[in-house]
């Protein structure tokens, strides 16, 4: 063979490689296969919308504000998800007032105050586990330390929470979401250009002074934001519900009781209803209102979720 | 008080600062380290509430009783723990068969192939589906997957099975593999993707012999995590997998069966054994709920350990 043949050889073989077949047929496909995969992710969202609402709309547009405002009740014609709203609600509302202050301050101290020893790894490695405890463990330790330890008993109340009732819930979620406040508050601190706090220092402020008037405020969108989103994971939880005792079965919320007195006293919540009907026997229970219960809990976080990006895209701050 | 001279030497600067502003400093140091150390609290107060009924459990029980693979059914005192294993191991089995692949595809599409615009949409709405609640994610698995999925490729199986739970666990778990994967490949340096192409590589061969194995401690680490978490979902299975109360052993996925959490959930929704009130077993039935969560957490934190190590490898690397 001569020199100027394998010459001709090499320099087809490269033309091959470079234009080849000129559809890359293989490359196409696996491409193909990739958005199949992402699509059918989507797929399943419109699947599942399309039934909790196919199911449940009939129930909202029939009854409209009565299935609101209505009580439990064993007459599947006349439950309605008022108590379940109004201790979902409560129940944020002891999570934001529990964990927000708590998650945020232990942010602020791991990222601008802590030395960088041992045991503050250890504590960093420490939240970075309990965000990946399963829910229904938090739960356990709700029933062992806020019904039992902090209330005196499982039946019949007393103690600081009163055994099984609304604070001791909403204790539990705000366990539960701690360490995702402090992830993602501790994340928004991080992204405060140092400089900034360098100019504190530069004029003579203390560390806490420039943390309240430079470092906050600049992070303060990125906190909002994951803090409104760890709301809405609370506001779903099931599990730790259960195990701490929100009310399984219909009863009475007389009108006349006090605001904070509804704090200590028998509740449920949204996803505790659903799971109470799903589980039910009767049909009109376990598919029209419990699908038109997830819609009422599907509303509230998609709102949670909206204020959260809403309140992102106001304060955000680009460096 | 009298002037100083323009002679005189000045006095000594006092650089220590106004004494009420160092005092506010130490006592917000000091609440802040107090707030800081909360978590660790938590942690104690779970490994506390854990351990004592578990080990009053693990003393009073019938070991015998642990491993017949007969039936789950603490309200006659049978606590066979072989059950729920394997109604988890089969959940989680499934769960992974769904999101492993569905999570991969759509972290390589969304890193690699999709426009920056087409993935400022399609992100979003993949964290929608992470946002989900998982009670509702479980009466999908009994209204749509259930009749529509199982029910078709496993023709004997019921509404409710362990299978139908599992692919609705993977839908829960998909969001997670997808994010976890997709921010491990975007942390590949671009220069190795320019180097594969100078190379004259295709995209698929860059992806399958250059992305791939550079992020392939977050690949694994977003398994291991997804795993974790689908051994500790609780509410689809609940729902989905149909039994209450006790469950027969089974290793057929299109029976109805029971998971380690499903058996808690169900344990604390049957109020009278959870509240101490009926039944011969009943002290027991409530001292099983914290045996099997004690199992659970050390399970999912032996995986969530092992995960986040593979986690900081990706970090360290570029």
């Amino acid at each position: 063979m001569s020199a100027a043949d394998t010459t001709i050889a090499r320099n087809l073989t490269t033309d091959r490689s470079l234009h080849g077949r000129r559809v890359d047929l293989a490359g196409l496909g696996f491409q193909a296969v990739l958005l199949l995969c992402l699509l059918t992710c989507l797929a399943f969202i419109a699947l599942l919308v399309g039934t909790v609402i196919s199911d449940g709309a009939g129930v909202i547009t029939d009854r409209g504000g009565d299935f609101l405002t209505s009580n439990l009740s064993r007459l599947p014609e006349r439950a309605g998800v008022s108590q379940a709203i109004f201790g979902s609600v409560a129940l944020a509302l002891v999570v934001v007032v529990v964990a927000f202050p708590l998650g945020i301050a232990t942010a602020i101290y791991l990222e601008e105050y802590a030395p960088d020893n041992r045991l503050t790894g250890i504590v960093r490695l420490n939240i970075r586990n309990l965000a990946g405890v399963p829910s229904v463990v938090y739960g356990l330790l709700g029933l062992a330390v806020f019904v039992q330890l902090l209330g005196t008993d499982l039946g019949s109340g007393g103690g600081l929470t009163g055994g099984r009732t609304l604070i001791s819930g909403g204790l539990t979620l705000a366990v539960l979401v701690l360490p995702i406040v402090i992830i993602t508050a501790s994340e928004s601190l991080r992204a405060v250009p140092q400089s900034l706090r360098e100019g504190g220092y530069g004029v003579g402020a203390t560390k806490w002074e420039v943390t309240r008037r430079l470092v906050i405020p600049n992070s303060f969108a990125g906190m909002l934001t994951g803090t409104v989103l760890s709301l809405s994971r609370a506001i779903g939880e099931t599990a730790p519900l259960i195990l701490v005792g929100a009310f399984f079965g219909t009863f009475f919320t007389t009108g006349d009781a006090g605001f904070f007195d509804k704090f200590t006293t028998t509740y449920t919540a949204l996803p505790q209803v659903v799971y109470q009907w799903a589980t039910d026997a009767k049909t009109e229970f376990n598919t029209e209102l419990a699908a038109a219960a997830i819609l009422v809990l599907l509303a509230i976080t998609l709102v949670a979720n909206l204020a959260a990006v809403l309140l992102r895209n106001r304060y955000e701050q680009r460096w | 008080m009298t002037a100083l001279s323009p002679t005189a030497p000045a006095p000594p600067l006092d650089l220590s600062g106004d004494p009420r502003r160092l005092r506010r400093e130490r006592r917000v140091r000091r609440a802040l380290s107090f707030a800081g150390f909360s978590s660790l609290a938590v942690s104690i107060a779970i490994v506390a509430s854990l351990l004592g009924k578990s080990f009053e459990f693990a003393t009073n029980v019938d070991l015998g009783s642990l491993w017949t693979l007969e039936k789950w059914s603490p309200r006659i005192g049978q606590f066979d723990l072989a059950t729920l294993f394997m109604g988890s191991l089969l959940v989680t089995a499934i769960a992974m068969l769904i999101a492993t692949p569905l999570g991969l595809g759509a972290a390589i599409y969304l890193a690699e192939y999709a426009r920056p615009r087409a993935r400022r949409i399609l992100k979003p709405i993949l964290e929608v589906l992470a946002g989900i609640p998982s009670i509702v994610i479980g009466f999908f698995a009994v209204a749509w997957i259930g009749p529509e999925i199982v029910q078709r490729v496993l023709t004997s199986a019921d509404v409710f099975s362990l299978a139908a739970a599992g692919v609705g666990v993977g839908i829960l778990v998909t969001p997670l593999v997808a994010s976890v994967s997709e921010d491990a490949m975007r942390a590949v340096p671009y220069a190795l993707r320019e180097a594969s192409y100078g190379m004259g590589a295709r995209k698929i061969s860059t992806i399958v012999r250059v992305i791939i194995p550079a992020s392939i401690s977050g690949i694994v680490a977003a398994l291991i995590l997804a795993m974790s978490r689908a051994i500790g979902e609780t509410m689809v299975v609940a729902l989905a997998a149909g039994a209450f109360g006790e469950a027969r052993f089974t290793s057929n996925a299109s029976d109805v069966g029971m998971t380690v959490t499903a058996a808690m959930a169900s344990l604390a929704a049957g109020t009278d054994q959870v509240a101490g009130g009926g039944g011969a077993g009943a002290g027991q039935a409530y001292n099983s709920l914290f045996f099997l969560g004690l199992l659970l957490f050390i399970v999912t934190l032996g995986l969530n350990l092992i995960g986040n190590s593979f986690v900081k490898r990706v970090r360290e690397q570029y």
